[in-house]
């Protein structure tokens, strides 16, 4: 017997009158877990009973306590008829059963019913022994850890990184069981929820098997989805980068008097601006370097990694060294047998993560994505979903081999998704080529990260954006030049990537959110006709979307995209492009050029002149873009790079590819063959629009920023004011004028439209910055287009902010290409952060701390008192992987919840707006409650994967399932945020505060 | 192109609190719209009509669904579908328990009953309230009475606790409510000089002395009637102006208990004798519901009682209880402060 589950139930509120006669109710709770059943007396006439329940103990593997949710029923009791159901709780037991999260889910449950909603609550106390031994946890995989952070999770360190594990099991969606027609709605809804409550269970049972069985204890990057494939059954696959994590000790470890400092470093790599150019530069340099010969493991570094980084790798794909380093020679063929021989032995060398420990990434090639068209069929042994498997196994097999011919022997922020419509199915997989590190993928190497971040003389900012692939033998024409950073290795003129910004990479000026958006009507058709359809029209949705992402970086006057997340929905009649992803300007990437607008007929006189005015437009426009953000690049002059610029054409750094269910493969590159790039020919009044499009994208109103990536480039200094928020739109477009072109506009309208709702909703928060945001698009019907938008807005302090970026963009670009030595405070700071344990003498924290360039922003909070939880009850919730101001403490598991709400009675509750508002406001309830129950204040990596609404207004009645997860964690604020008013008094005394710091 | 779904939904609940006031005030969403266009906010934002009507519905129906909770605001704190801020839960419901002074005027006194709904249309009319504002406040003060009328102990506690109202405004509903409970006629002519305010003081004054909870602490479930036989009791006064000699040792100590704490001392010192028969005749009558209904008419009415000085400063007050209870009926009415 490998465990015992505890419950007790201790009381209720609020709940609703049961009995109309006495206005009260006569409640009762049943406990339910496995094939077991518990009930509590009948509490008579009380809207809030008090149950005081004893122990309700289950005895039970731990199978089933890592697959099966505690089953919470309250019901009215009732004499003569059946007792009524008030609603259930569902409680994921799996926090409780790794050492380091939960000890106890205690707290006030709200009472769900798929029917009516929220109606009260239960005050439920959980608790599991377990008395196995560790060898029995590991038949069962429990204690292995999971994280949706797609990063190393704070209070962690990466010892090894061990690689991708998926998994998928399906069944027969209830909805669709025969027995669906006699049931009631409410039953068939609880059926699924169960359901999909015990698979996804048994799905992270399963992937933590995997994940033991190659030696690691935790899973990040976790993400697991659900495919409501209809008729043919429902599939829960999840996928996630296994590794072995070792928990930081307590940063208490040091001296009180530098305490604080020090958890201050442990923040910077995520609160900060990983833009160097806003560290003040002036007295820290010679700090610096003091610091760094403090530096106790510099005495056994073997390797000097910063060669390593330099140089450019060539993967083994049989390109021959064209491009090889000038430098190291050994050391490099030695990384680079490491590397291959560490990724070969995996299937899939991928990686969910998209920020990395410093020093992991060393090449990014660029992104890579497959697609393909499958038709669905009924799944008929749920125990073998071999279709399945295969389909996925095929596409991954497909990014593999496009990350070879970048000449990457990895992937990176890989992620999996699928779109259905009937019977098709587009599966999706992108993410980004990249050479990787070796140390963190290897056993043995312990102290590696952080003797090679030390000892590195200079990891270079730019590494990164080198390429990877040999020069000569490019697997598509490129345009490269010296990079105008290191001016040492070949740079590519843009890059395209899935992944956050690098921490270290120089970014001049700040970043936006770009998106590309496309329709294309499609003809009805059935099964096999309907898939070969789509399987033509996406190379031409594909190459269009790459096409716009391409113009609209160019009219921002950037050259690098990250988080790019490229989304083709499939309905009925259509399909739906989305592309979003952050634009950045990377100085160590050639300055964009601008466009060029041809005519096709240049005798007329007045179509020039109309040629000529949009050419100013959009030279005007990027005139003011480079403005609005910031972008003030040196003048670098084209002899000093030396750059052998051959004619300029577009670059794409994408290789795709589509395949249908014949499984034939087509390559489709994405250069645009001879023609410049940059010069749009307007031929026809297609391309008119496109131009069009292109200058109407609104930037958002001033004291407003947007980008889809952890944080923004450009900005530091963040308050601790948070706010995040999902807002959902669906039109209806008239039927009459369904053209490719009408379609078009009115999806751009929706999307604009929303983005501007949002920054007027938001504005009394400004500045601020719109982080992690995230664009869904579903087609729930013929004529309808839902846009589902989750992300968070942060508050910043604008005084700092134009400060820093003023004062300090020029001094460290003047420097940017030769000094260094600002670089070295990231790998100090990191490494303190990384390994606490670490002896450090007190001097030393002292030291770094007054080197620190970002003491202004950071530091901001350190001088009130700490006072922990002064709001009580309050629970964050954020898309991305921190809280601004605050430090993570603890992670108290992962939060996995799929709810289902249905209503008959669709106008009494408000519409569909008002239905499915109160519905997303109970599922954030829920959440909360769930975190608060675990102890935890905050969700962080909140991600709301789906939210599938239909609706049926002539029967008034409307369904929604919606399917969230993240990491419930504790955080500690330095400071509290009481008052947001007093910011600014706040953010005056911090920095003085910080002075006096830097002088004791 | 229309928009068929449109919804914002965050993690905190955040108010606004100019729309907050707007929906409060009964305006639909087409004239809020309208009024925030005027307000220029559009121009600050670079927004366009459309956001505004899109931001204008989303917030009116967060308000919309935390209605059901501001009847019960204990509910608002507890409940956990929203995330709000303490001080904007203050907020929330001591705006929603507002009222407009025009309104309560009309109402104060009135039966709560349905029949006095129906001619909330009318008030509307007069006081140019719109009619939604007008249920609003008038289901509010239905909300409270039904909630604490039963209650024990003292009135402006228990709406304290179930309705979290500030002080200021928790005494206003107390008055409010005894005001309907014993139907005070308030609406005469006669009386349309007097604000709010003054009854509020009445209503105060007489619940801390004439009900029958201020008479006996044990007996505190009744804060809300008046105590018959104190009124009964009343009926003694007579003698104060029957007897000649109480009469002149009733105006001594008037005299000597107001002396320099009113500033029309000599006036009341001169009508004494008008003042005080007045006074009596009010509070001698005193044992009929009609009467009680009519007490503020009455006691206004008599030229000679309150031509010196208006209520509520003059108000037939009994003092202090216990004294009233415990010592002969002629002991004069204690002065105010």
């Amino acid at each position: 017997m490998p465990g015992k589950l505890k419950v007790k139930i201790v009381a209720g509120r609020h709940l609703p009158v049961m009995d109309r006669a006495s206005d009260l109710t006569d409640a009762f709770v049943e406990v339910k877990f496995g094939n077991t059943t518990f009930k509590t007396d009948v509490y008579l006439k009380s809207l809030n009973p008090q149950w005081n329940s004893e122990w309700f103990k289950f005895e039970v593997d731990d199978e089933d306590l890592q697959d099966e949710p505690l089953q919470i029923t309250v019901l009215d009791h009732d004499t003569y008829s059946a007792n009524d159901a008030i609603g259930k709780v569902y409680i994921d037991i799996d926090p409780l059963l790794y050492s380091e999260a939960a000890t106890v889910i205690s707290g006030w449950f709200p009472i769900y019913d798929t029917i009516h909603g929220i109606r009260g609550e239960i005050n439920v106390v959980v608790k599991v022994d377990l008395f196995n031994d560790l060898n029995r946890f590991r038949q069962s995989s429990c204690g292995v850890k999971f994280f949706c952070t797609t990063s190393i999770p704070k209070c962690y360190r990466a010892v090894i990184i061990h690689g991708f594990v998926e998994e998928l099991v399906v069944n027969e969606d209830p909805e669709y069981q025969w027995i669906d027609r006699i049931r009631t709605p409410r039953a068939s809804n609880e059926a699924r929820q169960r359901l999909i409550s015990l698979m996804s269970g048994e799905l992270q049972r399963k992937i933590g098997l995997k994940v033991l069985e190659m030696r690691g204890n935790a899973v990040v990057g976790y993400l697991q989805c659900f495919d409501l494939e209809g008729e043919s059954g429902l599939v829960v696959r999840a996928i996630g980068t296994a590794c072995t994590l070792d928990k930081l000790s307590s940063p208490a470890a040091f001296l009180p008097a530098c305490n604080s400092p020090s958890k201050e470093m442990k923040e910077i790599p995520f609160n900060e601006d990983p833009n160097p150019n806003t560290h003040s530069s002036g007295p820290s340099t010679p700090l610096k370097n003091q610091t760094y010969s403090f530096s106790p493991s510099k005495s056994y570094s073997r390797q000097s990694s910063s060669s390593d980084t330099d140089l450019s790798l060539t993967p083994k794909t049989g390109m021959g060294s064209g491009s090889a380093g000038k430098e190291g020679g050994p050391f490099k063929a030695l990384l680079r047998q490491q590397t291959q021989s560490a990724l070969e032995q995996r299937e899939f060398p991928f990686f969910t993560l998209t920020a990395f420990p410093p020093g992991f990434l060393v090449h990014v090639g660029g992104v890579v994505s497959a697609r393909s068209v499958k038709l669905l069929d009924r799944i008929h042994n749920p125990d073998e979903p071999e279709t399945r498997d295969a389909w996925w196994a095929e596409i991954r097999q497909e990014i593999k081999s496009h990350a070879k011919a970048l000449g990457c022997h990895a992937v990176v922020g890989y992620s999996e998704s699928t779109s259905i419509c009937e019977e098709v199915c587009i599966l999706s997989a992108s993410g980004t080529a990249a050479v990787l590190n070796p140390r963190f993928l290897q056993d043995g190497t312990v102290e590696g990260c952080l003797e090679q971040r030390l000892e590195e003389n200079l990891p270079t900012r730019c590494g990164f954006c080198h390429i990877p692939y040999d020069e000569l033998n490019m697997p598509f024409p490129a345009h490269l030049t010296y990079c105008y950073n290191c001016r040492k290795q070949k740079v590519p003129d843009v890059l395209f990537t899935t992944i956050d910004l690098p921490t270290d990479a120089t970014v001049i000026g700040k970043g936006c959110l770009i998106q590309a958006r496309l329709c294309r009507l499609k003809k009805k058709a059935q099964a096999e006709a309907n898939a070969t359809a789509i399987s033509n029209l996406l190379p031409f949705m594909e190459y269009e979307v790459h096409t716009q992402l391409m113009n609209k970086l160019k009219l921002k006057g950037m050259n690098a995209l990250f988080g790019l997340r490229i989304q083709i929905t499939v309905g009925e009649n259509m399909l739906m492009g989305l592309a979003s992803a952050t634009g950045v300007y990377l100085a160590a990437l050639p300055t964009p050029g601008g466009i060029q607008i041809a005519g096709k007929t240049p005798n007329d006189g007045s179509y020039e002149q109309h040629i000529s005015h949009m050419q100013k437009k959009i030279n005007d426009t990027i005139a003011k873009n480079k403005e609005l953000y910031e972008i003030n690049p040196p003048e670098i002059s084209e002899e000093i790079i030396g750059s052998p610029i051959p004619e300029p054409r577009q670059r794409s750094r994408l290789l795709r590819s589509q395949s249908e269910s014949s499984d034939e493969v087509t390559e489709l590159d994405l250069s645009h063959g001879k023609k410049d790039a940059f010069v749009l020919e307007i031929d026809d009044t297609d391309a008119m629009e496109d131009v069009h499009s292109l200058l109407t994208d609104v930037p958002p109103p001033s004291g407003f920023y947007s980008c889809n990536t952890e944080i923004m480039p450009g900005i530091n200094n963040w308050t601790s004011e948070i706010q995040m928020f999902t807002s959902v739109r669906v039109i209806r477009l008239s039927s009459l004028n369904l053209t490719n072109q009408a379609l078009n506009k009115n999806f751009n309208d929706l999307c604009e439209n929303l983005l501007k709702s949002l920054y007027f909703k938001l504005r009394s928060m400004i500045p601020c910055c719109l982080c992690h945001v995230n664009f869904t698009v579903s087609l729930p019907e013929d004529e309808l287009i839902q846009v589902t938008v989750t992300a968070v807005a942060i508050t910043f302090d604008k005084n700092q902010a134009l400060q820093t970026t003023k004062t300090h963009v020029e001094k460290s670009l003047q420097r940017a290409s030769t000094d260094n030595e600002e670089l070295l405070q990231f790998p100090l700071e990191l490494c303190s952060d990384s390994l606490p344990s670490h002896p450090l003498p007190p001097a030393k924290a002292v030291t770094v701390e007054k080197a620190s360039p970002v003491g202004d922003g950071n530091f901001r909070n350190r001088s009130a008192p700490p006072c922990a939880n002064s709001t009580v009850g309050v629970v964050k919730m954020t898309p991305l992987s921190f809280i601004p101001g605050a430090k993570i403490t603890k992670y108290l598991g992962i939060i996995n919840m799929f709810f289902i709400r249905e209503t008959t009675s669709l106008r009494e509750e408000g519409g569909v707006s008002g239905f499915l508002h109160a519905f997303i406001a109970e599922v954030f309830a829920m959440v909360r409650a769930h975190v608060a129950a675990l102890g935890g204040n905050a969700v962080v990596s909140y991600i709301m994967k789906q939210c599938v609404f239909m609706e049926n207004p002539n029967k008034n009645q409307a369904q929604c399932l919606i399917n969230v997860s993240g990491d419930a964690v504790v955080f500690v604020r330095e400071s509290d945020l009481e008052v947001v008013s007093t910011q600014q008094p706040t953010a005056n005394c911090q920095s003085s505060c910080t002075e006096g710091e830097v002088t004791t | 192109m229309t928009s068929e779904l449109d919804i914002f939904v965050g993690n905190t609940t955040l108010i606004d609190e100019d729309m907050y006031r707007l929906w409060l005030d009964g305006y639909l969403v087409t004239n809020a719209v309208a009024l925030r266009v005027r307000s220029g906010i559009l121009e600050q934002m670079g927004s366009t009509a459309a956001v505004l009507q899109s931001d204008t519905m989303d917030r009116y129906r967060t308000f919309h669904m935390l209605e059901r909770l501001l009847h019960a605001p204990p509910k608002l704190l507890h409940q956990l579908i929203f995330q709000i801020l303490p001080s904007r839960q203050a907020l929330l419901i001591e705006r929603y328990y507002a009222f407009d002074e025009a309104f309560v005027r009309e109402v104060l006194g009135k039966k709560l009953s349905k029949g006095t709904k129906k001619d909330l249309d009318d008030i509307s009319t007069i006081t140019g309230i719109t009619l939604k504002s007008c249920r609003r406040q008038f289901d509010n003060f239905k909300r409270v009475f039904k909630v604490v009328e039963e209650m024990r102990g003292s009135l402006v506690d228990n709406i304290q606790q179930h309705f979290l109202l500030s002080d200021q405004l928790a005494r206003d509903y107390a008055a409010i409510v005894f005001f309907a409970n014993n139907r005070f006629e308030t609406g005469k002519k006669k009386l349309q000089y007097l604000s709010f305010g003054d009854f509020a003081f009445s209503a105060e004054l007489m619940i801390q002395n004439w009900t029958l909870g201020a008479v006996d602490s044990q007996m505190d479930d009744m804060h809300m009637d008046l105590d018959k036989e104190f009124l009964q009791d009343l009926k003694e006064l007579k003698l104060l102006v029957a007897d000649k000699d109480l009469l002149d040792l009733h105006k001594s100590l008037v005299c000597t208990a107001l002396w320099g704490k009113l500033g029309v001392f000599s006036e009341m010192k001169a009508n004494f004798k008008n003042l005080s028969r007045g006074l009596v005749n009010v509070a001698t009558k005193l044992t009929h519901n009609k009467d009680v209904r009519d007490l503020f008419r009455r006691a206004v009415l008599p030229k000679s009682v309150f031509s010196v000085c208006p209520l509520p400063r003059w108000l037939p007050t009994p003092g202090p209880l216990g004294p009233l209870h415990g010592h002969p009926p002629w002991l004069p009415p204690a002065p105010l402060s």
